[in-house]
C-alpha cells in the first residue's frame, strides 16, 4: 500500500475513537518532527508511554550519583541527557557548573581508559537505559574485569520494557494498541510481545522511525482493531528479528540479573530492573534500593503523563512552573521526554 | 619554537619576542604598524560594530581552525547588517603550555582570512593564564553601512521569500565528530559570506533581513525574526538542504540539523519579485552554491514547517545545549 493511501485512510478514519500508545521516546520525537498527528484523524489519539529511560529515573538515583560527584577523588560520567535531570539538590549539570567532578561521556569505554590512566581516582558511570543500552555496560564491565581495573563503579538504573508494558496493561485498560519500540526490539525481538497480545487482547506492532514506518504501523493497528484482531507484527524487519539479537541478550544475561525497580511516576515494578550479578559486585556503586522519589508538588501530573492518561499540556505545571529551561521533572528535561517534546512542538 | 610560558604575557622582553616573531610577522598594515596605544581610524557615516569570542576545541578542524573562525564570525556579523567590514581587533588569552608553532599557524590563518575578507587587523592584546595549552580569541569589528541600505530582523513582511545559502549542520557535525573521534568526511563550512552579500547589493536586490545561521541553528534564528518582524515563517522541509553524511550523523546522535550550528551559512529575506534573481546570485558564489528557497513569510506568529509527507510541525527555538540523547 502506498503511503498516500495510508495517509488518506487514516485521515478519513471515522470509526470509534482509538488510543494508541507509542512506547518509545524516539517515536514520540519522530511523530512531532514529522507532523504525524496532523496527517491522521483526530479520532486516533497517539499517547506517549514510559519509553524514555531518563524520564522514569527516580530522584533517589540522581541523589546517589550526586553524592559520588561530591566525594574527593571521584569522577562521575554519564550520557548527555542525564546531565540536567534534577535531584534533590540540583542536577549533574549544576554540579559541573560548580567545578565538581562531572563529565559527559560518549561511551563507557572512554571512561575505562581514563580509569586505567588515573588509578588514584574512582570513576563512576551513571548507567541509565533500557535493553538497548544494557549490553554496552555489560561489555564495559567485561573489559574492566579483563584488564583488572579496580577504580570503576557503575550506578545502574537499567530497566526492561516488557514488565512496564504489563504494568500498563494491568492498570490502564483504555489503550487500544501499542506501537512497540524500535531500538529496544532490535535487542529483545518482536516475539516477546506475543504473551502480552494474547493476555490483554491488544495489537502490538514494532515500528521503525521514519514517518512512513510509523504511519504503516498506525494503519496496521487501526485495521487490526477494526477486524477484531490482536496480533503481534514486526514492521521494522530490516532491523528487528523475531528472536532479537542473541549476542546482546547473552551479554545482558551474563552480567545482569533482574530485580524490582522503581519507575518515576509508576512506582515499583517487580523484575523490571537489571542489576549487576553478585560476582561483579565490585563494579556496583550501589544500584539497588533506590526507590525514593521526590515528593511531587501539588498539581504535578508526571505519573499520569508517563502512562499516557494525560497529555503533557494537560498538566497544570506544563509551560508554567515546568519548562525546558527550568524543568521540574525529567519528562521536561530529556530530548525524548514527552513533556519536552510537546513544549517544543505545540 | 617551544611553548607559551607566563613570561610571554608579562610585557617584557619575552612578550616582545612573541609580538615580533608571531603577531608582527603575520599582521602588517599601516594602522597597526604605528604601534600606538590605540588604533586611530577615520570613518564616515553609519557603522556596524560587533564582537564575538571564540573558544572552540579542537582549535584545528577539517575545513578551518580557530584563527579562520574568529575572523569569519565577526566579519559575517557585520556583513549581515548590510555593512562593509573594515577593521578588526583581536584579544588573545593563551594558556601556559600552548605550542608556539600551533599559535603561529593559527595567527597566519587569521591574517590570510582577514586579507581575503578585505579587513585590517588594527589592534590586539595578549594575556597568558595558567592552564593546559589552550587558547581563546575575542575579535571585534567595525563596518561601514553604505547609504540606502536598511537590513534588520524587523523588516520582514507577509509574502517575502526566505533563501538559505547552503546545507545545515556541517560545522556542528565536524566539531562533534572530532571530539568524539568519529572518522568521516564532514568538513566545517567556516567561511566569509561577503561574496553573497556583495553580489546581492550590487545587483540592487532589496535585501530586507539577513542573518548568519550560527549557534542555535536555523530554527532559533527564524523564531527571532518572526518575533522581531511580528510575522509567521512557513518552511518546507524538503527544500532545506542538508548534506547526507551530516543527516546520518545527526540521526545517530538524536540531533536536528535545524538546531545545529554553522559558521558559513546565512539566510536572506527578500521580496518575492527579487527571489529568483537573489537565488541565482547566491548560487553563483562558491559559499552559496547549494542555496535554496526554503520558505516564506506569512501573517501570524512563530515558525512552522510542512514535513516531507505533508504534515505540519511547529519549529521552536533551541532549548539548552542540544546534548546527544542516551538511547
Amino acid at each position: 500500500m502506498k503511503t498516500e493511501d495510508v495517509i488518506k485512510y487514516l485521515k478519513e478514519y471515522d470509526g470509534r475513537p482509538l488510543k494508541l500508545m507509542e512506547v518509545c521516546g524516539t517515536h514520540t520525537a519522530s511523530i512531532f518532527k514529522n507532523g504525524i498527528r496532523s496527517l491522521i484523524s483526530p479520532k486516533i489519539k497517539l499517547i506517549s508511554g514510559p519509553g524514555c529511560p531518563v524520564c522514569v529515573t527516580p530522584t533517589a538515583y540522581i541523589d546517589r550519583v550526586l553524592d559520588y560527584a561530591a566525594k574527593p577523588d571521584h569522577m562521575v560520567y554519564t550520557f548527555g541527557d542525564m546531565m540536567k535531570v534534577p535531584g534533590k539538590c540540583g542536577s549533574l549539570s549544576d554540579m559541573k557548573g560548580k567545578g565538581i567532578n562531572v563529565g559527559m561521556m560518549y561511551s563507557p569505554f572512554e571512561v575505562i581508559e581514563k580509569a586505567a590512566a588515573n588509578p588514584e581516582k574512582t570513576y563512576v558511570i551513571a548507567a541509565v537505559g533500557f535493553e538497548t543500552t544494557a549490553p554496552i555496560y555489560a561489555l564495559a564491565v567485561q573489559e574492566a574485569a579483563k584488564r583488572g581495573i579496580k577504580n570503576l563503579k557503575l550506578v545502574t538504573a537499567l530497566k526492561t520494557v516488557i514488565p512496564a508494558l504489563s504494568w500498563i496493561c494491568e492498570n490502564q485498560d483504555d489503550i487500544d494498541g501499542f506501537i512497540c519500540p524500535g531500538h529496544v526490539s532490535v535487542i529483545i525481538g518482536s516475539g516477546v510481545y506475543e504473551a502480552l497480545a494474547e493476555k490483554y487482547n491488544k495489537p502490538f506492532v514494532v515500528a521503525g522511525f521514519e514517518p512512513e514506518h510509523l504511519l504503516a504501523v498506525i494503519y496496521d493497528i487501526v485495521r487490526q482493531i477494526e477486524c477484531g484482531k490482536s496480533d503481534v507484527k514486526n514492521l521494522y524487519k530490516n532491523a528487528v528479528r523475531d528472536e532479537g539479537n542473541a549476542k546482546a541478550i547473552k551479554a545482558i544475561n551474563e552480567y545482569f540479573e533482574t530485580g524490582e525497580a522503581t519507575w518515576r511516576g509508576l512506582g515499583s515494578i517487580p523484575d523490571s530492573g537489571l542489576y549487576l550479578k553478585p560476582q561483579y559486585a565490585e563494579y556496583d556503586g550501589g544500584s539497588r534500593g533506590l526507590d525514593r522519589d521526590m515528593e511531587l508538588p501539588k498539581g504535578c501530573s508526571c505519573g499520569s503523563v508517563i502512562v499516557g492518561k494525560l497529555n503533557p499540556n494537560e498538566c497544570p505545571m506544563f509551560g508554567k512552573s515546568c519548562t525546558p529551561l527550568h524543568p521540574y521533572g525529567p519528562c521536561m528535561v530529556s530530548a525524548e521526554g514527552a513533556c519536552g517534546i510537546w513544549y517544543r512542538s505545540i | 619554537m617551544g611553548k607559551i610560558i607566563m613570561a610571554h604575557g608579562a610585557g617584557g622582553k619575552t612578550g616582545a619576542e612573541l609580538m615580533s616573531n608571531i603577531f608582527g610577522k603575520h599582521f602588517k598594515n599601516d594602522v597597526l604598524d604605528k604601534m600606538e596605544d590605540a588604533a586611530v581610524l577615520k570613518i564616515n557615516g553609519r557603522i556596524a560594530f560587533s564582537t564575538d569570542s571564540f573558544v572552540v576545541t579542537p582549535v584545528e578542524f577539517k575545513g578551518g581552525d580557530i584563527g579562520k573562525l574568529c575572523i569569519c564570525g565577526t566579519v559575517n556579523d557585520i556583513l549581515m547588517m548590510g555593512a562593509v567590514p573594515k577593521y578588526i581587533t583581536c584579544g588573545f588569552i593563551l594558556e601556559e603550555g600552548l605550542d608556539i608553532e600551533l599559535l603561529d599557524r593559527l595567527v597566519s590563518s587569521m591574517a590570510k582570512t582577514a586579507e581575503a575578507a578585505g579587513v585590517k587587523i588594527v589592534a590586539g592584546d595578549t594575556k597568558v593564564v595558567e592552564g593546559s595549552g589552550g587558547l581563546y580569541i575575542n575579535t571585534s569589528g567595525i563596518g561601514v553601512i553604505p547609504e540606502g541600505r536598511n537590513v534588520s530582523a524587523a523588516n520582514c513582511k507577509s509574502g517575502d521569500v526566505i533563501i538559505l545559502s547552503g546545507t545545515l549542520g556541517d560545522h556542528h557535525a565536524c566539531i562533534l565528530s572530532a571530539r568524539m573521534e568519529i572518522e568521516n568526511n564532514i568538513k566545517s563550512d567556516c567561511a566569509v559570506l561577503a561574496d553573497i552579500t556583495n553580489g546581492l547589493f550590487s545587483a540592487g536586490i532589496n535585501v530586507k533581513t539577513m542573518r548568519d545561521v550560527t549557534r542555535g541553528g536555523l530554527g532559533t534564528i527564524l523564531n527571532e525574526i518572526a518575533e522581531q518582524s511580528a510575522c509567521r515563517i512557513e518552511l518546507t522541509e524538503t527544500d532545506i538542504p542538508v548534506n547526507d553524511e551530516v543527516r546520518g550523523f545527526a540521526d545517530i546522535l538524536g540531533l536536528d540539523p535545524l538546531y545545529m550550528g554553522n559558521e558559513g551559512k546565512m539566510i536572506a529575506v527578500v521580496p518575492e519579485k527579487d527571489a529568483e534573481r537573489a537565488l541565482e546570485i547566491m548560487r553563483a558564489t562558491e559559499v552559496g552554491r547549494n542555496a535554496a528557497v526554503i520558505g516564506r513569510v506569512a501573517e501570524g506568529s512563530g515558525t512552522v514547517m510542512i514535513t516531507r509527507l505533508g504534515g505540519t510541525r511547529i519549529v521552536d527555538v533551541l532549548y539548552g545545549e542540544g546534548l546527544p540523547r542516551i538511547c
